[in-house]
């Protein structure tokens, strides 16, 4: 590989600065995200792994401004965009029904969502929703459409594809609804995909297919991608770089391989601990004790110290432990490695 | 051996749906569980695992009676006295069913939020008079303490608590009555890892101190490794193999459970995934394909196996499996990482 294409693929695509998103409920003030940082490299996998509440959906709802409107996004924070033609764009700084963000939104970032079933209209064919976001965002006539249409559903493996396009989202299974909200995504050639919890709600074996999908499109196409799950079997799998997130907080980061079996972070491991392994049946798992805090209750200091067995009392429920660079690539924030 | 508990013969669950054209109607049958046999054992947990609409629930449930089984038998061995639980109507049921609970899915959804926790936890009592007055209470309390609920919460209602505390509160209305036999559906499957993790914990504890026997549903197949003796594999409403633990998941017998297998993400970057690839989904369950079931997405199809229908068989002690080519065939299963412990 030439150095020059070594410096384009090295590129910083997305680079979202301290962002913080909190919601005005009547019960007050949840701070979902906390402060976030993170960057995506173009053709590379973040993975983001984290439990109900860490928020790692709400930070890529940001992104693509998906938020709802009781969602306040912190005035420093800054989410970095390099669109198609060179241009640094700053997100946050869009109007969310804007002209600009449209274009963002699904012509260079694409999303798809944990629930095939919800996120198709019951009432179009699958063949007009891929329509719709083709004639939304690229310069084409209808029969041109429903051409590159039926051509997409081909390339992500749905069987007899000028059947299917003009059947209905019930009418497919669930692997083959995620296939067709794929294909929907990629019609508009994004440079990044956001996957939230895409193979949750499906079967081991459908979620391999799936997966192996995602990776030889990516080959293929060289987009990149963020990857959020709770699987860490699945972020294994997929990921070049990991972000650990527990309520609102990155706390861990690093290369696959160094989250899987060089974690630093007390939560990260006992997370790794917490899941069964086939080579350990029988053996007691290793909970993690206490309950993940009510959003309402965010404890202050580390946000894991009130379940951290590690918890070093006066120092952990008082302050925000500061980042410690473990490596060139892996980042934590914890008082036993400061 | 030990004891039986359940033993299940031919068991078949069928649902008709009617078509109606101009001439008339006529009814099919959509085959959710399509003759299945199996036993289980006093105190032991058997796993059973399956995609989706392969007919896990129907089985969990039909014996339980909360579904009408079609056809077959389920008898019951209760203290040495055996009950043909297909047989029972009316009352001699509803006295029955003490003796089997059920620990649903979601724990939102499955707990009344007009009762409070106490009165939960109370109702198998109730409803099966067991026990009346403070003997109730006393006994609520109990179940609460072992399923290590706070004592003080019990005059809550089940929106106060989180989806880990609300699982404990469904197991400890599914124990309260001290039942023989427990049906976990996919009973931690909503849960988040951490507290994943402690559910399952406490299943083990509570089957060690009262001896429940389990049958355990879910589709996460390192839980079901984690908590299972035995574990059967569900393909289209019929067992394709059923195996301990270890042997089933080490030595498949069946592609199915071979492609199963491949399909865990294993919890290593080092260890590629390499999933045997199955062919498109599984086919409706009402007009089930002839011969094998698993033919038409089988990667070492033969002629066979498109006409004949296999045999449920034993081939080797407690390995049962239904495929042709069972014996000329190496099949492959989870390959061992005894390197890849990387946790620190």
């Amino acid at each position: 590989m030439s150095k020059t294409t070594e410096q384009i693929e090295r590129d910083t695509l997305l680079e979202v600065n301290d962002l913080k998103v909190s919601f005005k409920t009547d019960e007050g003030i949840i701070v979902a995200v906390d402060g976030v940082t993170f960057s995506v490299e173009r053709g590379q996998t973040l993975g983001i792994v984290g439990e109900s509440g860490s928020g790692k959906s709400v930070s890529v709802k940001a992104i693509m401004q998906l938020l709802p409107r009781t969602a306040i996004v912190g005035q420093e924070s800054s989410i970095q965009w390099c669109s198609k033609n060179g241009d640094i764009i700053e997100i946050t700084r869009l109007k969310k029904a804007g002209r600009e963000m449209r274009r963002i939104r699904g012509g260079e970032i694409g999303m798809i969502f944990q629930e095939p079933m919800s996120s198709f209209s019951p009432v179009h064919t699958i063949g007009n929703q891929i329509m719709e976001a083709i004639l939304q965002h690229r310069q084409v006539n209808k029969l041109e459409a429903h051409e590159i249409a039926i051509d997409m559903l081909d390339k992500v493996g749905i069987s007899n594809p000028s059947v299917r396009v003009d059947q209905y989202s019930f009418e497919l299974s669930g692997g083959m609804r995620q296939r067709a909200m794929i294909a929907v995504t990629l019609s508009m050639n994004p440079s990044l995909l956001i996957a939230d919890e895409p193979t949750t709600s499906l079967d081991v074996t459908i979620q391999a297919q799936i997966l192996e999908l995602m990776n030889q499109l990516q080959e293929e196409l060289g987009m990149a991608i963020i990857f959020i799950t709770h699987n860490l079997g699945v972020i294994a799998q997929v990921a070049d770089e990991v972000a650990v997130m527990y309520l609102g907080h990155i706390l861990e980061r690093g290369t696959a391989k160094e989250i899987v079996l060089q974690s630093q972070h007390p939560y990260t491991q006992s997370l790794l601990r917490a899941i069964p392994h086939l080579d350990r049946l029988g053996e007691r798992l290793t909970a993690i004790s206490g309950d993940i805090p009510s959003p309402l209750e965010r404890p202050g200091g580390c946000p894991f110290h009130t379940r951290c067995e590690q918890v070093i009392a006066g120092v952990c429920d008082t302050q925000r432990p500061a980042l410690t660079r473990i490596s060139s690539t892996h980042t934590v924030h914890c008082f036993l490695h400061e | 051996m030990a004891d039986i508990l359940l033993e299940i013969k031919d068991l078949k669950v069928h649902f008709p749906i009617r078509s109606t054209n101009f001439f008339g109607g006529t009814t099919q049958y959509v085959k959710a569980v399509d003759g299945v046999s199996f036993y289980i054992e006093k105190g032991e947990t058997l796993g059973l695992v399956g995609e989706s609409g392969s007919g896990k629930t129907t089985i969990g449930r039909s014996i339980l009676r909360a579904i009408e089984p079609t056809e077959g038998q389920v008898t019951f061995n209760l203290d040495g006295q055996k009950v043909d639980l297909t047989q029972l109507q009316g009352k001699d049921l509803r006295a029955f069913r003490r003796h089997m609970q059920l620990i649903f899915q979601d724990p939102y959804s499955s707990l009344n939020p007009r009762m409070t926790v106490r009165d939960i936890i109370a109702e198998p009592l109730v409803a099966s008079k067991l026990a009346t007055g403070k003997e109730v209470d006393r006994q609520v309390r109990e179940a609460a303490a072992s399923c290590k609920l706070n004592l003080e919460y019990l005059r809550r209602f089940p929106h106060a608590f989180s989806g880990g505390q609300r699982q404990r509160i469904g197991i400890a209305r599914a124990l309260i009555s001290r039942p023989q036999f427990v049906v976990c559906d996919e009973s931690v499957s909503a849960l988040d890892v951490s507290i994943q993790a402690e559910v399952l914990n406490l299943l083990m504890d509570l089957q060690a101190e009262f001896g429940f026997t389990y049958l355990f549903i879910a589709h996460d197949l390192s839980v079901v490794a984690h908590i299972s003796k035995r574990v059967a594999v569900m393909y289209l409403g019929q067992f394709a193999e059923l195996a301990p633990t270890k042997q089933l998941f080490y030595t498949p017998r069946h592609p199915y459970t071979e492609a199963l297998m491949s399909a865990i993400p294993e919890v290593n970057p080092d260890v590629e995934m390499t999933p045997v690839s199955l062919k498109g989904e599984i086919p409706s369950p009402v007009n089930p394909l002839s011969g094998c079931r698993f033919h038409t997405r089988c990667l070492y199809v033969q002629d066979k196996c498109k006409t004949e229908i296999p045999q449920w068989r034993e081939i080797e002690d407690g390995h049962f499996v239904a495929r042709h080519f069972a014996d000329t065939l190496a099949l492959k299963g989870v390959t061992s990482l005894d390197s890849s412990d990387g946790m620190n």
